[in-house]
Order: structure tokens, then C-alpha cells, then sequence
């Protein structure tokens, strides 16, 4: 497949008000293709809500670690959490996801593919949820050397590697017009004090590629409100309300972890 | 011999984690469980420089190292340690296991503005072995306990976010309580986001001594490897670089068979599960990563998703 510009969606975490306002934005940003990057559920209210909105739109997804589990019912999300409050909100969450993602949704998910290659202009493009080699493997921008993502790029044949999973967006240009671009991600904010969520627009015209992260205002106030009323932790709740992360804070390294507050 | 037959071998998938053995085996305290022995006075293993180190994070850059530890004995007894650290943030992300009982203002200052203008992370590992005096001083020795939680107060105020790192020398009953204890531990030092990794014994070195070694049926089988993601052996994606050349793991230095090679690419053959203390690897999985923790890790089942293996191709042509 050949592309110019594309538009790549990180996790949604059943954020379907977040995917709205982003599918919206992009119907006059005129990209070729609309890709998710997997992670679909988790975190957010009503899980079933976001499918009917990728379908309508034409957004190729690729399966991440929860739609994974969710597809096949497994007993928790492959998050790759190591510390018990993490994995504790991460169940939560988790066991809610599972229980509200109908039969058909779960069916679609279990045939979605781990990863996607396109030509971007002259760049072999390679769309993986955690890292080419590993699903939930999280690639934080101040833990992942620049030489190691080049041999990632040498590794697996492609000039440009685009992940999720960490849930901070993140670019860094490599050797020989490589590069590798964490997209963010559409379900919760970053962990900046700010309530807006991100997606990622690649273009391969030029001689280098262009990346432009794109801010999603959407209506946060009612995502906060729905969640409460699903009964979802007040932690969540925060996190949507505040833009500061409550939870799953013990895999961040420190410079990630000293931009937030808690 | 059949023992040894057996032994399961493990492939290095890639090496993610090179680690140097920076301080060798001199260090300011005699911990009673330390798994390498070491003192102000074991020499078996010496420092290395600024110099050998650099030619080592060299070799690493066409492998694709992916981040760098650094370890002794103590690190900052090393008095390259500031400069090995500086040089180390120019070209990845570092991490330093310390006693927290040595710094000096100055090289914290200075290691404040390496990590501000470098786009990795600098961590912090502080060994602290129990949230009172009584309990750490008993392992650590007398006034270990005030010195490192001086040392822990200094990094705070340098703005660091210091990982403490115990091992667990109590009963697994007590495990929230000593958590507990920990946390409001380090709150009352002004670390309020405190980050806790526990670690198992390894009953080799010092602790073999303190309580017992390893049996000689406590070794991984073959039958035990069916079902388990190899990628959990820190001997699948790590290396350790000490005075004598480049040993397969942090843990096993003092084991004449871990020496591998002289640089990194002769270092990355394969290694048999020989040793009890690999036992405790495979049941507790990347226990020298920095992912905190504080929960006993059930023996890690097979993951959903394996780990692709990264060829040699990779490294240098």
C-alpha cells in the first residue's frame, strides 16, 4: 500500500467522545488513511461505543495487548505492569472492559492483525502497539536509546516505526532518515495538567519526515460524569478531569514521572 | 555431571541492558547478604575507568544497547563515577546502584545538570534493607541506616526520584507492613513519590554464608523451561562488563564459567542455567531491571506475546 499522509490514532481506551472529536477534525485534514494502533478498551465507560465509530470511518486497526485479552477473554490486559497498585486499577478496569464488549466486538478483535507495513512517499512505514518485537513493550523516550531504535528499524526492514502503548507521544529523528514516533494516545491525557488527548498526523512528502501532533479538545466533563456513573474508580475520574495521572505511575522513569505531580 | 547436561541454555535475545561492574568488589560497607562479597577490602574484582568504559558504551552503539547500569560495590568509591555517568547520559539512559552513603554535593549538583540536559533519564538505586535502623543496620551495619536516608534526603534536593531497593530478609507475612513502613519512611524524609523495588535473596556470596547456599537439586531444568518466556532471564538480555572482560549476567561475576569474552560480541553466545542463583532468576523474572515492584512474583507463566528474537545481524556487520 502506498500513502502520503496518514493520520495514526493511539489507545482509545473506550474514549469514544475523544475519537469523535478527532474523526471529526480529520475530515478536513485530508489524510489518506486512518490508522489505530491498538488498546482499544480499558479506562474509559461503555467500550461498545468506539466500534461502530472505527467502522464507520474506515479506520484499519491493529491488536493491541488489551484487545488481545479482551478478545479472547483472557484473566488481565498483558499491560506489562509490575507493581500491585498499578495492576490493581489495571484489573479494575480491565474486568469492567471485558464485561461491556459484546460477543461480536470481542470476535473483531480477535482477527485484527499485530502489525501493519505501508509506503509512506519512499519510507517503509511498520505500525506495532508496544515495540515490533514485543506487544505490551513499553519504549519511554528517556529510557530507549537512539542506536537501539535504529537496530529496531534494521531489524524489522522499515525506515519508520510508529507505537502507542505508553500512552506520551514522542518523536525521535535517527541516522540514515530513519525515525521512530510514539502517536500518543487518544484515551487519557498525558500526564501535563492539561485535559485535551493527542493524535498524530505522518506525512512523507519532503526530504524528512513530518510529524505533527495534533491536540483533541473534546468533552471531558461528560466522559468524567459517565465514568462515575459506571461506578469506575474516582481515580480515573481525576485523571480526565485534571490531565494529571493517578495511576499506573511505577513503570514511568523519572523524567517522565518528575513531569506530572504525583 | 548430569546435572550440568541438563542445564537449559539461554540464547541473548539482544542486549537490551549492558551493565559494568564499575566499583568492582571495593565498597564502604560489608553487607551480610551481599551476593558477591563485598568489602572495603576484596580486591578480587577493581574499578574500571572512564577510559575502558567509553570504549565499551563505543561497542555498544552498533549492537543497539538500550540502556546502561552501573553497579559495584560501591559506584561512587569510583572516582571516574561522575564522568563515566555524564559521559554515559550523552548516548543513553543510565542507572546507578548505590549505598546512598558517600555522595558528595558537588558531583550531585553536577549530575543534576547532566540529567537536565540529556533526554534520558539518570535513576537512582538506593539500597536501604528495612525501614528502621534496628532491622537495616543489622544487615548494612551500625549507622548505615541515618547514612543512607542523608543520602536518599540528597538526591531528593537534587531533584532526583531515587528507586529504593530492599531485599527481602523478612517473612513474606510481613510483606505489607514492611511496605508500609517503607513508604511512611520515606515521606518523613521528603520523598514523597516513593518508588520501592524488592528484591529476592540470592543465597550466593555473602548471604550463602548468613543463611544457606542453594542445594544442588535448587538448579532450572529443561522440563521447567517448556511454557516459560526465556525473556524473563536476565541472561537473555543483559551482559556485565568487569576489570577481567564481559560476564553473562550482574549476578554470577564471581563463577569462573560467567566470563564470556573480552568485548561485547564475543560476549553474546549463549549460557547454560547451571547455577542455583539462576533458579531464583527464573522464579522472580528481570529482577535486576528498574521496574519497582514490591510483591512476591509468582514462578512467570508464558506470555501471550513473545519476545521476537533480534539477530546478531543487528550488531556490526
Amino acid at each position: 500500500m502506498n500513502h502520503q499522509r496518514v493520520a495514526c490514532l493511539g489507545g482509545l481506551y473506550s474514549n469514544y467522545l475523544a475519537l469523535q472529536s478527532a474523526l471529526s477534525d480529520l475530515q478536513s485534514r485530508s489524510v489518506d488513511a486512518v490508522y489505530c494502533l491498538g488498546d482499544l478498551g480499558a479506562f474509559g465507560p461503555y467500550p461498545d461505543r468506539i466500534f461502530p465509530l472505527l467502522h464507520e470511518h474506515r479506520v484499519i486497526c491493529l491488536r493491541g495487548n488489551y484487545d488481545d485479552s479482551i478478545g479472547h477473554a483472557l484473566d488481565d490486559c498483558q499491560c506489562g505492569y509490575t507493581d500491585p497498585r498499578d495492576n490493581y486499577f489495571a484489573q479494575i478496569s480491565y474486568d469492567y472492559t471485558l464485561a461491556n464488549t459484546n460477543d461480536s466486538n470481542r470476535a473483531w478483535l480477535r482477527q485484527l492483525p499485530e502489525q501493519i507495513r505501508f509506503q509512506l512517499g519512499s519510507r517503509r512505514v511498520l505500525l506495532c502497539h508496544g515495540s515490533p518485537r514485543k506487544v505490551n513493550e513499553f519504549l519511554w523516550e528517556s529510557t530507549t536509546s537512539s542506536h537501539f531504535l535504529t537496530a529496531l528499524c534494521q531489524e524489522f526492514d522499515s525506515d519508520v516505526i510508529v507505537a502507542t502503548h505508553t500512552g506520551i507521544k514522542w518523536h525521535r529523528p535517527l541516522d540514515d532518515q530513519r525515525d521512530f514516533v510514539n502517536v500518543g494516545v487518544l484515551g487519557r491525557p498525558e500526564n501535563d495538567g492539561k485535559t485535551n488527548v493527542w493524535y498524530t498526523i505522518l506525512d512523507g512528502n519532503g526530504d524528512r519526515l513530518q510529524v505533527e501532533f495534533v491536540p483533541v479538545e473534546y468533552d471531558f466533563q461528560r466522559l468524567a460524569d459517565e465514568m462515575q456513573r459506571e461506578g469506575l474508580p474516582d481515580e480515573f475520574v481525576e485523571t480526565i478531569l485534571t490531565g494529571w495521572w493517578t495511576s499506573c505511575l511505577e513503570v514511568l522513569p523519572s523524567k517522565e514521572r518528575l513531569a506530572g505531580v504525583y | 555431571m548430569a546435572m550440568i547436561h541438563s542445564a537449559p541454555q539461554v540464547e541473548l535475545h539482544h542486549l537490551d541492558q549492558l551493565w559494568f561492574q564499575v566499583a568492582g568488589t571495593r565498597c564502604n560497607l560489608t553487607c551480610h547478604h551481599c551476593f558477591i562479597s563485598c568489602s572495603p577490602h576484596n580486591r578480587s574484582f577493581g574499578f574500571l575507568t572512564l577510559r575502558q568504559v567509553q570504549q565499551y558504551l563505543e561497542e555498544s552503539i552498533p549492537i543497539g544497547v538500550k540502556e546502561y547500569y552501573f553497579t559495584g560495590g560501591e559506584p561512587f568509591l569510583n572516582p571516574d563515577m561522575t564522568d563515566i555517568l555524564q559521559a554515559t547520559l550523552k548516548i543513553g539512559p543510565a542507572t546507578v546502584l548505590t549505598n546512598g552513603t558517600v555522595f558528595k554535593t558537588e558531583w550531585l549538583e553536577r549530575l543534576q545538570r547532566a540529567a537536565a540536559a540529556s533526554i534520558y533519564s539518570l535513576e537512582f538505586r538506593v539500597s536501604i534493607d528495612g525501614f528502621t535502623a534496628h532491622s537495616n543496620d543489622a544487615i548494612r551495619g551500625e549507622g548505615t541506616f541515618e547514612r543512607a536516608l542523608r543520602g536518599i534526603g540528597q538526591l531528593v534536593e537534587h531533584g532526583f526520584l531515587p528507586i529504593i531497593t530492599a531485599v527481602r530478609t523478612w517473612e513474606m507475612e510481613r510483606e505489607q507492613e514492611v511496605i508500609c513502613g517503607f513508604t511512611d519512611l520515606l515521606n518523613r524524609v521528603g520523598c514523597h513519590r516513593p518508588r520501592l523495588k524488592i528484591l529476592p535473596t540470592l543465597q550466593i556470596g555473602g548471604e550463602a554464608n548468613r543463611t544457606h547456599g542453594y542445594s544442588e537439586t535448587e538448579r532450572v531444568t529443561q522440563e521447567m523451561m517448556r511454557d516459560y518466556d526465556p525473556a524473563l532471564l536476565v541472561c537473555s538480555q543483559s551482559r556485565m562488563v568487569t576489570d577481567r572482560g564481559v560476564h553473562v549476567c550482574p549476578m554470577l561475576i564471581e563463577s569462573s564459567d560467567s566470563l564470556l569474552g573480552q568485548n561485547l560480541i564475543e560476549a553474546m553466545r549463549s549460557y547454560s542455567l547451571r547455577h542455583g542463583a539462576c533458579l531464583t532468576c527464573y522464579q522472580y523474572g528481570s529482577i535486576c531491571s528498574n521496574a519497582t515492584s514490591a510483591e512476591h512474583v509468582k514462578p512467570a507463566p508464558k506470555a501471550t506475546f513473545q519476545a521476537v528474537r533480534l539477530s546478531p545481524k543487528s550488531g556490526p556487520a
